[in-house]
């Protein structure tokens, strides 16, 4: 019973295997108290890409991804094993700053979450508590710009972030990403809580992005993960099944498993 | 499998209602829903009539009309003269030849006349010698209702009174010390000791219980001891006042003398029965409900805006600084308004520390004897004479007052705030 996927592929995509590794994950366990959710996983992502994380509810992805800038931290009672390398420093280890580690490896989260303020605090608040020294406005200018929002904004910059619509405010949040001036963009299912149009805005504008940005993209849509990805992760109850480009795993996939997912069959 | 399904329309025909059944089934179910909402409007009414009658008797207490009598006429006393061309000695005459000598001198060694302006010297002339006293006063809705009966009565029973409408409430009861003379005490001195207590306690007790907020909910682990903790602050908030009463005077008033009596600071003050211990007592007493509502408040700033905090390389302290407390401020005040309301009105513990009940001197600080309010009211409603609950009333009236003005500035202070964000 193969079938071939119907899922389009972008078709012009980078290659891979120029591109250095940027984030080296090694035989990765992650316990929420004594409940293990993520096992022995090994991932390589290379920098200036689109790295896709894909499986079902609950399989991991976004834990992983919260490991990368250890944001699991902020929650109390887990525990990490194995090894994490950004640019060959083990991000894992107690000595590393989780707030120098913070401005490096960027996040994006699933819901919009614009601070309460205006869209000029939101983008300021970033570089001004890690006490950067930039001309404010120009940051502010730029982080929006390249989150493609500049345009529809630049009049308001005072007024409340909550003001907008919800594609406007991920964008904000990317842009308010981009203000610190990471290396590492994580996006957790940037776009599973917006409508169509605005999705293909975030989408087109990470594929500006990759240029300059190692990104990690978490999504429930495979279609999403075709159309923008690089390289594609398949996840499922915690563990790598498979990982490789794109194009293979929509045209080609080794594993069965993964097959069976991005067929619909199950999910 | 196929039997089930050809059978589930009958039987759902056969169990739900239709036609006239249904009609007479959604009106019973409309029906129950009108008895609770009946219920619910009726407990606001009890609640609502509870306080027209609770303010109908305080406004009923402060206004009606008085029957006045002098002792002595003051015109009697100047001779006929007005007031303008009679000389202060003149004046010190008249407190001489009324007065015992005893008295006269006690008078002259609270304050030497010398030193006394002539209207002060009037004002002892009026109460020592004169002494208009009220014969009678009446509620306000004896005085609307039955104005020709009253009239008749003092025609009859107290021939040289007059007859005044008085509102006990005015400016000067307001701004004139305490008296044992009903008509002419005040509550100045209560009102700024009532004053003094609730900003010293404001100042101890929010910083205090914010802090302790933010440590419980953004620093302190799920432990065991913490949650211990947590269950104490919360009996605390039910321990009955006086118990933080007897606290306050074993260990503020006793134990910290020294202290809150400012004789380390080099006041002379025999001892710690002053503005300060009351107000850490108080502190003690809603700090835990302060702290309880500061940590609702914090736990309802939403973990995303945390999350995007920390995301961009904020630490904890900027996250707590910039987000938290800012969007947890406006809960933070609502609490704090509860606490400042049932501080303000608090009289038990006051009374076991040992706040005095007739201050004639204003409190200018944290180390002078004090009264408050409430206990001014407690005091007078135990008094014997009847205008003595008038002028509770009016008291009442003015802690009132009080109450609100500091609410609605909290109020104000949480909108400006809500709207910033």
């Amino acid at each position: 019973m193969t079938q071939t996927p119907r899922i389009s592929v972008q078709p012009t995509r980078r290659p891979q295997d120029d591109l250095a590794i940027k984030i080296d994950v090694k035989h990765l366990n992650f316990y929420y108290g004594p409940k293990q959710v993520l096992f022995d996983c090994t991932l390589p992502i290379r920098e200036r890409s689109i790295t896709a994380l894909i499986g079902p509810s609950g399989c991991g992805k976004s834990t992983f991804i919260r490991c990368l800038n250890r944001m699991n931290d902020t929650i109390l009672g887990t525990r990490t094993e194995g090894e994490i390398l950004l640019d060959e420093v083990n991000i894992l280890e107690p000595t590393v700053d989780v707030v120098g580690l913070r401005r490096m490896v960027g996040m994006v989260f699933q819901k919009p979450n614009p601070f309460p303020k205006s869209i000029y605090e939101n983008i300021a608040f970033g570089p001004r508590v890690l006490g950067m020294k930039v001309q404010m406005d120009e940051v502010v200018e730029q982080s929006l710009r390249r989150a493609a929002l500049w345009d529809e904004v630049k009049d308001k910059l005072r007024q409340s972030a909550l003001a907008l619509s919800s594609g406007q405010q991920q964008r904000l949040c990317i842009a308010r990403a981009l203000a610190v001036q990471p290396e590492v963009i994580l996006l957790d299912e940037p776009a599973s809580a917006l409508d169509p149009i605005a999705t293909l805005k975030i989408e087109e504008l990470l594929m500006e992005l990759k240029h300059d940005y190692t990104i990690v993209l978490v999504t429930h849509n495979m279609q999403q993960a075709a159309r923008a990805s690089d390289r594609t992760v398949f996840f499922l109850l915690g563990e790598i099944i498979e990982d490789s480009t794109t194009d293979d795993m929509f045209n080609q996939p080794k594993d069965k498993r993964t097959e069976d997912y991005i067929t619909g069959r199950f999910g | 499998m196929s039997m089930e399904h050809t059978q589930m329309p009958s039987l759902a025909h056969k169990r739900l209602p239709s036609g006239d059944a249904l009609k007479r089934n959604v009106k019973a179910r409309r029906g129950k829903g009108r008895v609770y909402q009946t219920m619910f409007l009726s407990s606001l009414l009890i609640g609502l009539t509870a306080l027209v009658l609770l303010l109908f008797n305080i406004v009923n207490s402060a206004f009606g009309y008085v029957a006045l009598e002098y002792r002595k006429p003051p015109e009697q006393l100047l001779q006929n003269r007005p007031l303008s061309d009679v000389s202060k000695e003149e004046l010190i005459a008249i407190l001489k030849e009324h007065l015992t000598s005893g008295r006269f001198r006690n008078l002259d060694r609270q304050s030497p006349f010398a030193e006394r302006t002539k209207e002060e010297v009037w004002t002892v002339v009026l109460e020592d010698v004169a002494r208009e006293r009220v014969e009678r006063s009446w509620t306000l809705t004896e005085s609307l209702l039955n104005r020709a009966a009253i009239q008749a009565e003092v025609a009859e029973k107290y021939r040289d009174a007059r007859l005044q409408f008085r509102s006990w409430i005015n400016w000067s009861f307001i701004t004139t010390p305490m008296s044992s003379t009903p008509m002419l005490a005040g509550v100045r001195t209560a009102l700024l000791g009532s004053l003094w207590v609730i900003m010293i306690t404001i100042a101890i007790a929010l910083p205090l219980g914010v802090g302790a907020a933010i440590y419980l909910e953004e620093y302190a682990s799920r432990s065991r001891i913490n949650q211990i903790i947590q269950t104490n602050i919360n009996n605390l908030a039910g321990v009955p006042s006086i118990i933080y009463g007897m606290l306050g005077l074993s260990i503020f008033v006793r134990a910290l003398g020294p202290v809150t009596s400012g004789q380390v600071f080099g006041i002379d003050n025999p001892n710690g029965r002053t503005i300060l211990s009351a107000a850490m007592t108080m502190a003690l007493l809603i700090l835990p409900l302060i702290i309880i509502n500061a940590q609702e408040a914090i736990r309802a700033v939403p973990n995303s805006i945390r999350q995007a905090s920390y995301g961009v390389g904020a630490t904890k302290w900027q996250t707590i600084w910039h987000h938290v407390l800012p969007i947890a401020f406006p809960g933070i005040l609502t609490g704090n308004i509860l606490a400042m309301s049932r501080a303000i009105g608090e009289t038990a513990p006051l009374i076991v520390i040992g706040a005095s009940t007739y201050i004639v001197v204003n409190p200018d600080g944290p180390f002078s004897r004090f009264t408050v309010l409430p206990i001014q009211v407690y005091n007078w409603t135990s008094q014997p004479q009847p205008e003595f609950k008038n002028i509770a009333a009016a008291a009442i009236m003015v802690l009132l007052g009080v109450l609100l003005t500091l609410n609605s500035v909290a109020v104000i202070l949480r909108n400006r705030f809500r709207k910033s964000l």
